[in-house]
């Protein structure tokens, strides 16, 4: 299985010196929230630097909570919702489609660089998609760098 | 209510998808369900499925909500690992007598949290995952299972006592014996749905002898993402990504040799999906389907076909695959085929069988302990108008147990069997459904928030990673926590006392869980603090176990810093909490029912026997709709005679006010509450609505002479004549997909080629020597019809088939019809002079569905049939609550399915029209007025309809959006589209989730002590 966990020993290590991001993940209850729990429910390891939030549909994360994050001092921020066609509620997730893109722009005129705030669609049956996104997630910003508002840990 | 002499209960046998939305729908409308299952968890073979066709959504995503909802119900008993031993007594009073097989593990105290299975020393070969790979002797089903209890497999025990010692909450229980149970009820559904065929007993295909020859089921399994290498397509000799994939077609199906002539109906669907998906996973994947005849006859499934082949390449070729061999240096396969004659060879990394349904193992016992009748195949026996009744009068039967069918079929079924159940005992309604009585709610509006933090160690799931200590000590330091606590189990029964206990003690008025999911728990400790006079909604909970303790497992360092942040995060969340109300809406039960063809009526007769008062609108001057047209059934029965007695009875139900020759000019309303206003000025008040418009026979615009040739008609025209002995001469040809499976209509009509069998075989009955011929592209008798294809064939009629670019050409010679057509096997030209010429045309959505849609805000497809809620699991609803949709309105089917469907309509209608009052979400949107301009931007984001600009009646001239809270369904979808911070989400507000943001980064004590 390609889980890039760092050992316990090597952990242990990077705290205090090492950047360790702050990374928040918005998770719709139905789809990738369930996603989530079943990459728990199989053991599948992943980096530990993460916070999900659960809102009820990705349609609900405000463009707001993005921007409060990054001002705070966020290092990445992920939504995850369900695939097209698979929403709950029918079609949120093609809404939040729209919004993503839109804040990718917004927040690189704010000096961010785009690539710390990601969209995936994450079925309850993908564990495993759950954890490599949270891997290669957690990689992308630990090469980003922390956030200019003073990120990491 | 007068005193009943009926039993208020149904027994539900089989606790698949079926099984489920039966006893959902029956939990919902008033009745007691006991829903017995063989195997330890629900879930049936959908469980195992990994997407469904023709969306493609994950099987376990669309039905995991219904496994929860069931498991959880008030009103609904799970009895699992059981067999039912007698029935006893008649329709409206059962004594069933059963055996529940001992789990070994105590159902009351599991936990379901597996630590057993982790140190369980036995693996075997786990079913669930069809032997692709291994489980312990003590297991569950699935990881999603329902109920999430553990039994040990009494084979494969050895009885070693490690998961005794294991479990912490003293669930093991070697000694268990076997339990009898005797429960009362009133109807019993069947749905015990069905087994694969044994492709052993395909014995040139090499199943069991060669590796790489597969089931579709086991695929299946393979392509899941919780299968065996967690989707990657690997073949079992070698663990290599086959390159080529072979489909086999009808394993076990249309094969007089195995003993199973009907067709499967799904198979064709299913191999087209896993080819699909096979493909999505690995891009150089080929796979090729070989097949006989491709029955994509579904609603959109010749589209999903025709994607499968023009935008995944996917290959098909029409033939029977005679043989299968095994290369044995390679193990790759070598399949034998013929080809347009010719005999070919090809070599394929994978084969996969296409095995069918049989009715299950156990049918013929249950048919003998409940005492209904087999039909020859050995599924259970029903009629053409009682799709869902079995011979024994009381006892109903849904799903692949009657016949091979797919999961929306199955699922409107269910809830057409739900409806018959209800109706033999609609006065015991409400006698046997208890209500909790909770005590009255403090109202803790003007207190300090005083949170209680109950930290979970999950037998050692948590606490072998997290410090759960430190965890719990953290938490006292937060604001406004008073009170903090460590459990062994936070969710066990004795946990659930002493939370009531210290909410009482501490004067706690919020309550955090720092344990697993919400997703499984919360609704659990939601009643707890209920039951302690606390609001439900006062309640958060932190997710320690599966989203931290169980993917951190070797980073106990991290995985505790982590626990203190989620906690912090609830916490935060916690002191904003609110105490919310699930608003209630009056109903008003009464029904309308929208076309007054069979599906109308029988719809509208069932609503009445459920004690409902229905108002049925038929536009035309007479009941009956395109069964008044309709002269033939293939099962024999007379279409005329039934629905001319469906009119009689209709009319003479006082329960039930016909509306004939009127049509409707405008719905207004929502759930509960719709008034509805008919051209003719009248005013009907009701809570639901079923639309069952029907549809219509296409008439071709001069295509094939039609309309120019008197010699040339629609099939309907055409039965009408033989029927009253008017058809000339003795030649018959008959062009298939007329109007179908072709540009601007690509999908197909599902019931033509079956109706042309009936015609032709009647032809035959009555002329021997005529001569039939049937032009068609692919033969489409599905199920158990396709013996009238067989019988078809045997009367001497002739099938030809045509390519699909090569339509035949029909000219006017002089008056005498001349058909032209090149026979795809031979590439011969054919021309035939046929007396009539036959046209099997399409189905088309009927006059005025457009001018419905809109007035009850409904969406139709471009080919102007009606879209379901959820073309899966929600086969009769519409996204927006109380409208339901019934028969040819829905798309094209036979007169059972339309039945079946209208059924279901009562089923789902009932829901609501049991009921004097509905409880709204809990989680709704709101608006704050002062805030609110009316711009209308969140109008347009709202799926359900529930938001509406209407003036503002403080302020003239100005405008605002109204919440519907009836239709709303709590998704929030619309505040982030306000752009004045007007709406927000009860539950999930914005000062909530921002507040959870904050304190995810906030600095925490100890680091700051680090930073220091």
């Amino acid at each position: 299985m390609s889980s890039a966990t760092p050992n316990a020993q090597s952990q242990e290590k990077a705290e205090g010196d090492d950047f360790e991001p702050k990374i928040i993940v918005f998770c719709c209850n139905w789809c990738s929230y369930a996603g989530a729990d079943l990459a728990g429910v199989s053991r599948l390891q992943m980096p530990p630097h993460f916070r999900v939030i659960r809102v009820m549909c990705s349609a609900r994360v405000d463009p707001e909570f993005v921007l409060r994050a990054f001002q705070k001092g966020v290092d990445g921020v992920l939504v995850a919702g369900c695939h097209p066609a698979d929403c709950h509620y029918i079609g949120g997730n093609y809404r939040t489609r729209r919004r993503i893109a839109l804040l990718r722009m917004l927040i690189q005129q704010f000096g961010f660089d785009p690539d710390r705030l990601r969209l995936e669609w994450i079925s309850a049956g993908e564990g495993e998609k759950f954890q490599k996104t949270m891997v290669s997630f957690t990689k992308t910003i630990e090469e980003i760098g922390p956030s200019p508002m003073g990120g990491g840990d | 209510m007068a005193a009943s002499d009926k039993t208020g209960a149904v027994m539900v046998v089989g606790g698949g998808i079926s099984g489920l939305q039966s006893a959902l729908d029956l939990a919902d409308s008033g009745f007691k369900v006991y829903l017995v299952e063989k195997q330890p968890s629900i879930g049936g073979a959908m469980a195992q499925l990994d997407k469904t066709f023709p969306t493609n959504d994950c099987a376990m995503c669309i039905m995991a909500p219904k496994l929860v909802a069931t498991g959880r119900h008030h009103n609904i008993e799970l009895i699992t690992n059981a067999d039912i031993v007698k029935v006893d007594g008649q329709e409206g009073n059962f004594t069933v007598t059963g055996k529940q097989r001992a789990l070994r593990v105590d159902a009351s105290k599991c936990t379901g949290c597996g630590s057993c299975a982790q140190k369980c020393p036995i693996e075997t070969t786990d079913e669930y995952n069809e032997n692709t790979k291994v489980r312990k002797a003590i297991f569950v089903k699935y990881p999603q299972a329902v109920p999430l209890v553990y039994s040990i497999d009494q084979d494969k025990c050895i009885g070693c006592g490690i998961c005794a010692e294991e479990c912490k909450a003293d669930a093991v229980d070697y000694d268990q014996k076997e339990k009898d149970f005797e429960i009362k009820v009133g109807s019993i559904i069947v749905s015990p749905g069905f087994d694969e065929f044994d492709p052993r007993l395909k014995a040139e295909y090499g199943y069991g002898v060669y590796q790489n020859v597969v089931s579709s089921i086991e695929l299946e399994r393979i392509l899941s993402a919780t299968g065996p290498h967690f989707g990657t397509v690997l073949r079992p000799s070698d663990g290599d990504i086959p390159e080529k994939i072979a489909f086999i077609q009808c394993v076990g199906s249309r094969d007089e040799k195995v003993g199973n002539e009907y067709c499967s109906g799904v198979c064709c669907m299913y191999s087209i999906k896993e080819a699909i998906i096979a493909k999505e996973h690995g891009g150089n994947i080929k796979p090729k389907i070989f097949f006989m005849d491709m029955r994509t006859f579904g609603k959109e499934f010749e589209e999903y076909y025709n994607r499968a082949k023009d935008e995944y390449g996917i290959e098909f070729v029409r033939s029977r695959v005679a043989s299968v061999f095994e290369d044995p240096e390679t193990k790759n396969l070598i399949v034998s085929y013929v080809e347009k004659g010719e005999p070919k060879e090809e070599e394929f990394g994978l084969v996969v069988l296409a095995v069918g349904l049989r009715p299950p193992e156990d049918a013929e016992a249950l048919s003998k302990v409940m005492n209904f009748s087999l039909n020859d195949d050995g599924f259970c026996e029903t009629g053409a108008f009682t799709p869902v009744s079995t011979s024994r009068p009381g006892v109903f039967v849904s799903g692949a147990f009657s016949s091979p069918k797919d999961i929306p079929m199955t699922v409107a079924e269910a809830s057409g069997a739900a409806a018959k159940a209800a109706s033999e005992i609609s006065s015991a309604r409400n006698t046997l459904v208890t209500k909790k009585e909770y005590p009255a709610e403090t109202d803790v509006s003007e207190q300090e928030p005083r949170i209680g933090v109950f930290v979970c160690h999950c037998g050692i799931n948590i606490g072998g990673v997290v410090n759960v200590p430190s965890v719990a000590e953290y938490a006292k330091s937060l604001p406004n926590v008073v009170y903090t606590e460590e459990n062994l189990y936070t969710c066990s029964q004795d946990t659930q006392e002493k939370i009531k206990q210290m909410v009482k003690e501490h004067n706690l008025n919020r309550v955090v869980v720092a344990s697993c999911t919400p997703r499984t728990h919360e609704p659990l400790f939601q009643n707890t603090i209920k039951e302690a006079g606390l609001n439900p909604y006062l309640f958060e909970m932190a997710n320690i176990r599966d989203q931290c303790s169980w993917i951190h497992m070797h980073e106990p360092t991290a995985a505790t810093k982590k626990s203190k942040d989620l906690v912090r995060m609830a916490v935060a969340k916690s002191r904003l909490l609110e105490s919310l109300e699930n608003l209630t809406i009056d109903v008003n039960q009464q029904a309308l029912v929208v076309g007054g063809g069979a599906v109308g009526m029988v719809t509208a007769l069932e609503l009445a026997k459920q004690g409902v008062k229905v108002h049925l609108v038929e536009k035309e001057k007479e009941l009956g709709g395109n069964l008044l047209k309709l002269h033939y059934l293939q099962s024999g029965d007379d279409p005329m005679e039934y629905v001319q007695s469906l009119a009689k009875e209709v009319t003479s139900d006082p329960n039930i006010t016909t509306y004939i020759g009127k049509t409707i000019k405008d719905i207004d309303g929502y759930v509960g509450n719709f008034k509805t206003t008919l051209e003719s000025g009248e005013e009907i008040e009701h809570g639901t609505v079923t639309l069952a418009v029907g549809g219509q026979e296409y008439k071709p615009d001069g295509e094939y002479l039609y309309g120019k040739n008197p010699g040339v008609m629609t099939l309907l025209e055409f039965k009408a004549k033989l029927k009253r002995g008017e058809a000339k001469g003795d030649s018959y040809v008959f062009i298939q997909c007329v109007g179908s499976r072709e540009d601007g209509h690509p999908n197909c009509s599902r019931v033509c080629c079956a109706g042309t069998m009936t015609a032709a075989i009647k032809i035959k009955e009555k002329d021997p020597d005529a001569k039939v011929f049937v032009l068609y592209r692919d033969i489409r008798t599905y199920g158990f019809r396709e013996k009238y294809y067989k019988e078809a064939a045997e009367k001497g009629v002739t099938f030809i088939r045509f390519d699909d670019d090569a339509k035949p050409v029909v000219e006017d010679k002089g008056g005498k019809i001349e058909v032209r057509v090149t026979d795809e096997d031979t590439d011969k030209e054919v021309v035939l002079t046929p007396d009539n010429l036959v046209l099997a045309t399409g189905t088309r959505p009927s006059d005025g569905s457009e001018e419905l849609a809109p007035m009850l805000k409904v969406p139709i497809m471009k080919e102007g049939f009606f879209l379901e809620a959820h073309m899966k699991l929600r086969p009769v609803d519409f996204a927006t609550e109380g409208v339901y949709v019934a028969g040819l309105a829905h798309g094209p089917k036979f007169l059972d399915e339309c039945i079946g469907q209208g059924l279901a309509t009562v089923s789902r209608a009932m829901t609501v029209l049991s009921k004097t009052t509905l409880e709204a979400e809990g989680i709704v949107a709101s608006l704050d007025e002062t805030f609110c301009d009316g711009c209308g931007l969140c109008v347009p984001t709202c799926e359900y309809k529930a938001l509406e600009i209407v003036p503002n009646e403080k302020e003239e001239g100005k405008k605002l959006v109204d919440v519907n809270v009836g239709l709303c369904k709590g998704c929030g979808a619309c505040i982030g589209a306000c752009p004045s911070g007007a709406l927000t989400q009860k539950g999930f507000s914005d000062e909530q989730i921002v507040a959870m943001i904050d304190a995810a980064l906030e600095e925490t004590a100890d680091k700051q002590e680090v930073k220091q």
